[in-house]
């Protein structure tokens, strides 16, 4: 283990996490909107805010699915040490991180019609998070939003499958913006 | 320094519930279950309320509690006094001025904005369950959309009263998907249930947490020819004068003279404190007398 992964930890768990969740809650309520977010360091290649995410929602409780370029050994002794959280394949997910191109889509939890919540939620790497590009409107939108999301075509199969479905968190730096599955993307 | 832990929870009890939280935002209407914990208070005083208000705290949080719309109340004070001793957050009567307000059986009347979060205590939060009693029934009437046994229920009110006689905890459909109990506020505050702020519901007891995202599309149940009706009594409130907000009925003699008041106290007060006066108050009604 390397001495990266002990460290880049919340300074102060219970505030530090209070104050990400806020920001994760704000970002699921009002999708497209961008939100920062901090306190966690994680080695690379994953950003500020997704490890932040992963710090403030993960726990030996929801398994973690590192996609792609994200499963390196430093990561996955960082998650393991600061959350206990299992590593897992795409199947069992409760929260998956990766770039788009990385996640296995398809093979990841939707909920069943009894328990749509039994569903991962995907946190999906950035370059960039900028307000132009896809047109959200749905729960949360008062009119409509533009996010920069990596394509249309997905997201309208997955807002399709409602109140099934994914649900997403996109990080870059330490911006955050969310996307659930009650949004209607154009 | 607090021998609490921030907020009372610990953090992975905090993890569970703002998980249940994200998914309930992300399903709005849907009750997603968690794993309710023991709260130093009794079932029924709003631990529900407490843990979703405990799990969505900062510490830069100013804290409103309200129970029928009262700051004043034991229920209202005691949770109050509660997040000041386990939290350490600044706490408010000003509705305004709030940025976490939980509430028990009342949205209040100043219309609230996208910085704040209304935490509403639920005692049951399946609509569904003085119909059917059956967990896994209403499980799979969720699951099937199959609603035609609450629209019968309105049916027959309106067979038996001439009206819909349900006057609060008046179901909801949310997006056009799941039929969500509001919680038993009165049908008067349904139309407000759109609203620029989140809102969550949890139910300690029953351990189940939804929410309304901003903005939702939220729908009173009703027929074409018998439309919702956001009703309230017809007077003016006797302190502040207003005829906009929703009232308490108060017996103030043994004659029965009745006195109407803004169930909303902080609304009452403002509006007081502006020099808004109110009526008399009101004989009694001609069938006690006689």
């Amino acid at each position: 283990m390397e001495q990266t992964s002990l460290s880049g930890g919340f300074a102060d768990p219970s505030l530090d996490a209070a104050d990400a969740f806020r920001a994760v809650m704000q970002a699921m309520a009002r999708p497209g909107r961008m939100y920062e977010i901090g306190g966690a360091v994680p080695p690379a290649p994953l950003s500020v805010a997704a490890g932040t995410v992963i710090m403030t929602l993960c726990d030996p409780d929801t398994g973690v699915h590192l996609a792609g370029a994200c499963d390196v050994p430093a990561l996955r002794d960082w998650i393991t040490f600061h959350t206990g959280a299992p590593l897992v394949d795409a199947a069992r997910a409760t929260f998956v991180v990766g770039a788009w191109g990385d996640v296995p889509l398809d093979a990841l939890p939707i909920g069943t019609p009894d328990y749509p919540d039994r569903s991962a939620t995907v946190i999906v790497e950035m370059e960039t998070l900028v307000s132009v590009g896809a047109t959200l409107r749905g729960p949360g939108i008062r009119d409509s939003a533009q996010l920069n999301l990596p394509e249309i075509a997905a997201f309208q199969r997955n807002a399709a499958l409602f109140p099934l479905g994914l649900d997403f968190i996109f990080t870059s730096g330490a911006q955050i913006a969310a996307l659930p599955r009650s949004t209607k993307v154009t | 320094m607090s021998d609490y832990n921030f907020a009372y929870l610990d953090e992975q009890t905090k993890r569970m519930i703002r998980r249940a939280i994200l998914k309930g935002l992300a399903i709005p209407g849907y009750q997603v279950p968690f794993a309710s914990r023991e709260m130093p208070m009794p079932y029924g005083w709003g631990t529900g309320g407490v843990q979703l208000s405990a799990a969505v705290m900062t510490g830069d949080d100013i804290f409103k509690v309200i129970d029928q719309g009262a700051d004043d109340t034991t229920n209202a004070v005691s949770i109050r006094r509660f997040f000041e001793r386990t939290a350490g957050v600044a706490t408010t009567q000003a509705t305004r001025e709030a940025t976490v307000i939980q509430t028990r059986h009342r949205i209040p009347e100043a219309a609230l904005s996208e910085d704040q979060i209304l935490v509403y205590q639920v005692p049951i939060p399946e609509p569904l369950r003085f119909l059917e009693p059956s967990e896994v029934e209403t499980r799979k009437m969720h699951a099937l959309e199959d609603y035609g046994l609450m629209h019968v229920k309105l049916y027959e009110d309106i067979s038996a009263h001439g009206a819909i006689s349900t006057a609060y905890a008046y179901p909801v459909r949310v997006e056009g998907r799941y039929v969500m109990d509001p919680s038993p506020i009165p049908k008067f505050d349904n139309p407000k249930l759109s609203m620029a702020a989140i809102q969550l519901f949890g139910a300690g007891r029953e351990q189940r947490i939804y929410a309304l995202p901003p903005y939702t599309d939220v729908v009173s149940l009703d027929f074409e020819d018998h439309p919702f009706e956001a009703s309230k009594a017809d007077h003016p409130c006797a302190l502040c004068g207003a005829s906009d907000s929703y009232l308490d009925e108060l017996i103030v003699d043994d004659a029965g003279t009745r006195m109407f008041m803004c169930s909303d106290t902080d609304y009452c007060g403002t509006r007081r404190a502006k020099g808004h006066v109110g009526t008399a108050p009101t004989p009694p009604r001609q069938e006690e007398t006689t």
